[in-house]
């Protein structure tokens, strides 16, 4: 199983100190977040695409290409790729620049978005949001396995000849995950070209995430990718630490009553109560954490929220520096344990990201980090 | 002899004391109703929804996006209903915020066609049109089968007599609660179609988006 960290890119305020970070500095943190994420022994690092303030991620592959070449192993992905207002052509293209900028250490995951006008900016209508997001993927599907594309749709220019380029490295396009908190069409595009689904776990209650993974797992044996059981299932998460669970409520509260995320409605206690987030003490996070496996079956790739909401860097980079000494190595184990044998566990990693860590594995010399964090 | 065959009867109200004469009227209305569908042979199974009761957690649901347990009860059981008889105060010239909130809240796809009797109260009956120019095109947004007839009930029309003459309150209850007994008599309509049980398949969206857009 693969754990690791994602990233909305928002400039908050610090409700506790009243600080904002400039646009610079919050691009930096999320740089040293991605960096730290493989110090601490942690797989992946997903950046959100946003097109509007307060957020910054406004080119992934930007971000992605700089943090690939300042890491080593670390998988890059998105927290979602935006396939509704993008042109799929452009998004063909870049991704694959960065299989090769990378050695493959990509993969990422479709979605639409959460901003109305960012439609109409990029020349597109809310309204076909659904059809937007099978066509172009449909197409950029294509773009990446055939090196000849004709095509002609709804959305965009027809292409005659045309090929994508640069192609996937090897030959291999990157994996994809369909990202959706509600949509059921989207669980189904996922089951039907056998791709990952994502479930970002922090909004709703945990009911409706088991709803959307079972309907995907139903589907991507209808489907013929293989049994439910094996379908590729990647859940996010919220938790925030302390040794002590009540040091832990009483520092995020303020975060928690500000974050703009979380409205700034319910108490943190009932939002805690009706959704996964946890804050407390690592063991209690290990806990609910083991619990998702009840609701949605032993799944591929866990991912939680780190940076945001106005947290300072150094409180981020102890809350990872737990992640990766208390939590993870324990939800590692204890997952690996439960996993049965027929379940795949982790999503397909790209042929040259296996090889080297087939290698590394095999080498005498590993170091004890590596060895212990198989795909 | 079998079992009558049931209509679930669901009254909604908006009113904010307790007790409420917005209460007061959903509850003549609902015995009106349960007395017109058991002459028709039917058997009335009345819930009565306070929205007072669920007014923190519809702020809520509107900030966070998911509702409370028990306001997803309230949500599925209006839903589920073959009758509704929504009651609102008129404030400021229109529904209360109370009453707006819950029906924002409300799945419209899952509203579509439901006999919907709509009622108000107020102080005075200078506002008694309120309930044509605000409260009926709420129900029309949501697609419901509004009965013809709305109820207005001003503080005065309590102290009326309890004799059904012409426009009077018992009259107009009686014509309205007639009007929604008949919406509900025949077969109730099929469960709402659920998208996660029986999802459209894939091959249909794909030849549908490049046939629509």
């Amino acid at each position: 199983m693969q754990f690791g960290v994602f990233t909305v890119g928002d400039v908050t305020r610090d409700p506790t100190t009243g600080h904002t970070v400039s646009e610079e500095e919050r691009i930096r943190i999320m740089v040293t977040v991605a960096r730290k994420a493989e110090e601490v022994g942690l797989d992946v690092f997903a950046t959100g695409e946003h097109h509007n303030v307060p957020f910054v991620p406004s080119s992934p592959t930007t971000l992605l290409g700089y943090i690939a070449g300042r890491t080593e192993r670390l998988l890059l992905s998105t927290a979602t790729t935006l396939i509704t207002t993008n042109d799929p052509v452009k998004i063909a293209e870049d991704y694959a620049m960065l299989q090769h900028l990378a050695d493959g250490r990509v993969d990422l995951m479709m979605g639409r978005g959460n901003m109305g006008p960012v439609y109409p900016w990029f020349g597109q209508d809310l309204r076909n949001a659904i059809p937007l997001a099978i066509e172009n993927y449909d197409l950029l599907r294509r773009l990446w396995r055939e090196d000849v594309v004709d095509w002609e749709g709804q959305f965009r220019t027809p292409l005659t000849g045309f090929t994508a380029t640069p192609r996937p490295l090897d030959g291999v396009p990157p994996f994809v995950w369909h990202g959706s908190i509600r949509s059921p069409e989207i669980a189904e595009m996922a089951a039907y070209y056998g791709d990952g689904f994502f479930h970002n776990n922090i909004f709703w209650p945990s009911s409706h995430v088991q709803r959307m993974v079972e309907l995907y797992r139903r589907r991507f044996e209808h489907y013929d990718h293989g049994p439910a059981n094996q379908a590729i299932v990647g859940l996010g998460g919220h938790v925030f630490m302390r040794k002590n669970s009540q040091d832990a409520i009483r520092e995020f509260r303020p975060y928690f009553d500000h974050a703009p995320v979380y409205g700034g409605a319910m108490s943190l206690e009932d939002y805690m109560a009706q959704t996964p987030m946890t804050i407390g003490s690592p063991q209690q996070v290990i806990d609910r954490t083991l619990g998702f496996r009840e609701f949605v079956g032993d799944y591929q790739r866990q991912l939680f929220l780190a940076d945001h909401a106005g947290l300072p860097l150094t409180t981020v980079l102890e809350q990872m520096d737990i992640l990766g000494s208390e939590v993870v190595p324990v939800l590692r184990r204890e997952f690996e344990a439960l996993r049965p044998a027929d379940v795949p566990e982790g999503p397909p990693l790209h042929p040259r990201v296996a090889a080297v860590r087939a290698a590394a594995s095999a080498s005498p010399a590993t170091p004890a980090a590596l060895a212990e964090t198989p795909a | 002899m079998s079992a009558p065959a049931t209509r679930s009867l669901v009254v909604v109200t908006a009113g904010l004391s307790e007790p409420s004469s917005s209460r007061l009227l959903g509850d003549r209305l609902a015995a009106a109703v349960e007395r017109h569908l058991r002459e028709a042979g039917l058997e009335p199974r009345l819930e009565v929804i306070e929205l007072r009761a669920h007014a923190v957690d519809l702020a809520n649901q509107m900030l966070t996006g998911f509702p409370t347990p028990s306001l997803q009860a309230a949500l599925d059981a209006v839903l589920g209903a073959d009758g509704v008889i929504a009651v609102t105060p008129i404030f400021s010239g229109s529904y209360n915020g109370l009453f707006k909130l819950f029906f924002d809240a409300i799945d419209r796809d899952g509203f579509r066609a439901k006999p919907v009797l709509i009622a108000a109260t107020g102080g005075t009956p200078r506002h008694s049109l309120a309930i044509e120019h605000a409260v009926r095109p709420l129900f029309a947004y949501l697609r419901a089968a509004v009965v013809p007839t709305g109820v207005y009930a001003a503080t005065e029309d309590w102290g009326r007599g309890a004799v059904a003459t012409d426009g009077s309150l018992v009259e107009r209850i009686e014509r309205a609660a007639t009007e929604l007994a008949v919406a509900m008599a025949p077969q109730p309509s099929a469960a709402p179609h659920d998208a996660f049980a029986d999802p459209v398949p894939f091959e249909d969206l794909l030849r549908r988006s490049s046939t629509e857009a």
